[in-house]
């Protein structure tokens, strides 16, 4: 079964230097161009190819669990009173994220290039989860590189990539945080490029990454369109995203970018934007350079990247892709941001009225989303993507609710 | 191109000597000092590098000298600035800036030319910048007498080599090995064929950079290239004495004995 992806309007695709509009772009040292034009030659080359499409289609199928099913939310959307609420269930893939979309597919493009080995960065630990899981599945040896702090703070995702046989590498430079972590594993990749396959995360990084992540994971979107049309016989009015790199946002847009629908993607709002503490790259950022790409992100007058802060790790980045940073120039996708409280509300409201406990990421989206429902009517239809599941996040959700309550989990 | 350029990078004095440190590291009066005892020592030019919160070329070595450096707040600003004083104080040889594209174009690119004609800067180096994102750049520094200075790789194709190279200024910074700078044992198994590769199509002088530590390192460079580039080598002497180099009292005695150190490893024997 091969499902051929419709063509993407010309203004949403990328110039042969990888920019959408001004941003993208291949911010990186000469040691690293060999392997990003052999890696764009590589993914063309695989998209060009029916089995190798129909191999990740059937991993996805069989290993994966696709297609995700559609819920609706009948009774958080009545309590809120407004549109109709429906979430597209990436917690229901395989590791609990949609991050394997994109792990899986990468990995095939590895091995079709005739690489030998994986490495991958990860913050919270889900992509790292993801890396691990696949190269596991098609046997090959992979390297997580991981900030030192976080790997301190997320200890279950290092034991569970342990677990699945990949080595994860602390990274001590900088802040030893997710930043530091992509800077090490290019670096690593710059040094052992000739057998070794870098596994982008998220729709960030030198051209090709942030369009091949996106060509991965628009399975999302294309099959919530589907499910949508057959369900309600016509499109969704809007549809929402949480976006730190943006990876699960642009999974779900791209299958909507020439519709008329609405498209949301939330921000992590932090302790608020009025403080230090958040990761709102387009809301309160400007326009850098960093990772290898032109984009919106958080740094100082002088051009040093500062630290974001979010509740949620999966959004503590401080520079996002570089088709969202176009998205919302163009204005063709809104970016809010959503505050630590707020997500912690929408991720208990979920748990409540539908038994669905959603990751803290995924819980910014549906936050904004239940926010811009109120204000509409009820023959409205709004598309959520549920990008992961929250048994990752029961510990930090614990703490909120002990210095908040007290100790009552009511 | 400017005249010191074209006085010093030239392809008939022997290997070439390219320093690398990091500005402000440990702190301003000491890279004043060190850059001095550098052109003391023979250097041919010196790279000035801007540190840099996320310094994705650069190993952990530089990688620290950046971090010393941002403690107390260094900028390309006041790296500028140290390049004036230098200069004042009998610095004669060029200056090339390191810098990543971001604090570049934080800064402004115009009022960053501007400023580095007016302060004595002969050449820049931009390491995140590959051919393709360059062009402007290049552009306003051929409209300043400026250089700038591009990299190549082992990992390099034939194609790029040559378009590369046809447009390149003031000298070509050929990387030895693949991955960050730092010091290492070994170069990349391809380094001599890619460097008489380069030779080839490049008109001017070819300097090889990353991993050169020693004086025998440098030997075996010597009918392949024109010149050497050390950076970690140097700014790890550096890393050592930072306490020596901090307090006013002792930091000549700590910028000589960095001086012995680069004598004893990188220069040729006396004997």
């Amino acid at each position: 079964m091969v499902i051929k992806q419709p063509q993407l309007e010309k203004k949403y695709s990328t110039d042969k230097n990888g920019r959408y509009g001004i941003f993208g772009g291949r911010y990186v040292p000469e040691t690293l161009m060999h392997a990003v034009l052999e890696l764009e030659q590589g993914f063309k080359e695989a998209m060009d190819d029916p089995l190798f499409l129909n191999d990740y289609q059937r991993i996805l199928h069989e290993y994966s669990g696709r297609p995700t099913p559609v819920t609706f939310c009948k009774r958080l959307s009545n309590q809120i009173g407004g549109a109709r609420i429906f979430l597209k269930r990436e917690d229901l893939n395989h590791t609990g994220a949609h991050k394997i979309n994109n792990a899986v597919g990468q990995a095939l493009l590895a091995r079709r290039m005739g690489k030998k080995k994986i490495i991958a960065e990860t913050g919270a630990g889900q992509h790292g989860v993801a890396s691990a899981t696949v190269a596991a599945y098609l046997g090959m040896p992979c390297k997580v590189f991981m900030g030192a702090v976080d790997v301190k703070r997320q200890s279950l995702n290092v034991f569970r990539m342990k677990l699945l046989g990949a080595e994860v590498v602390p990274v001590h430079s900088g802040n030893g945080t997710l930043k530091d972590a992509v800077n090490e594993v290019l670096r690593y990749w710059a040094a052992n490029v000739e057998d070794t396959a870098y596994i982008d995360g998220s729709v960030v990084g030198p051209h090709p990454y942030p369009m091949i992540v996106r060509d991965f994971q628009r399975i999302i979107g294309d099959e919530a369109r589907t499910q949508m049309i057959d369900k309600l016989g016509r499109l969704p009015d809007a549809a929402f995203a949480c976006v730190g790199g943006g990876s699960n946002a642009m999974g779900l847009f791209t299958a909507f970018i020439n519709d008329p629908v609405q498209l949301f993607g939330a921000e992590a709002g932090g302790i608020g934007i009025d403080t230090d503490a958040h990761a709102a790259t387009l809301t309160k950022g400007s326009i850098g350079i960093v990772h290898g790409m032109k984009t919106y992100l958080l740094q100082d007058r002088n051009g040093q990247i500062t630290e974001p802060y979010s509740i949620s790790a999966g959004l503590d980045y401080p520079g996002i892709g570089p088709e969202h940073a176009y998205l919302c120039q163009s204005r063709r996708v809104t970016y809010e941001a959503i505050t630590d409280d707020e997500a912690v509300d929408a991720l208990i409201k979920l748990s409540k009225l539908e038994g669905i406990l959603p990751a803290l990421e995924s819980a910014h989206g549906l936050a904004l989303a239940m926010k811009k429902a109120k204000a509409m009517k009820p023959d409205q239809n709004i598309l959520v993507c549920l990008s992961g599941r929250g048994d990752k996040d029961v510990h930090t959700i614990l703490h909120v609710m002990d210095e908040k309550n007290g100790g009552d989990h009511r | 191109m400017t005249d010191r350029m074209r006085e010093y990078i030239t392809k008939d004095k022997g290997m070439l000597f390219i320093p690398f440190i990091t500005a402000g590291d440990p702190d301003n009066e000491s890279t004043i000092q060190i850059a001095l005892m550098l052109q003391s020592v023979g250097a041919n030019a010196l790279e000035l590098g801007i540190p840099y919160s996320d310094p994705l070329a650069d190993g952990p070595v530089i990688q620290q000298a950046s971090k010393r450096a941002l403690s107390h707040g260094e900028t390309l600003l006041d790296a500028m600035t140290l390049v004036k004083t230098m200069r004042r104080q009998g610095l004669k040889i060029p200056v090339i800036i390191f810098t990543y594209a971001n604090v570049l174009l934080q800064f402004g690119v115009d009022v960053f030319f501007q400023q580095a004609k007016t302060v004595g800067v002969d050449g820049l180096l931009v390491p995140d910048l590959p051919y393709e994102e360059s062009r402007l750049l290049a552009d306003s520094c051929l409209k300043k007498d400026m250089s700038l200075i591009s990299l190549v790789a082992p990992t390099t194709s034939k194609h790029r080599l040559s378009m590369i190279c046809r447009e390149a200024q003031g000298f070509i910074y050929c990387v030895s090995s693949l991955g960050v700078t730092g010091v290492r044992k070994k170069f990349h198994p391809d380094v001599f064929p890619f460097l008489r590769r380069v030779k080839k199509v490049c008109q001017i002088p070819i300097a090889v950079g990353f991993g050169i530590s020693s004086f025998e390192q440098v030997e075996k460079l010597e009918n392949n290239a024109d010149g050497f580039i050390v950076g970690s080598a140097i700014v790890s002497l550096i890393g050592q004495c930072t306490k020596q180099l901090n307090d006013p009292a002792t930091r000549s005695g700590a910028v000589d004995q960095i001086r012995r150190q680069i004598c004893e490893k990188l220069m040729a024997p006396v004997n």
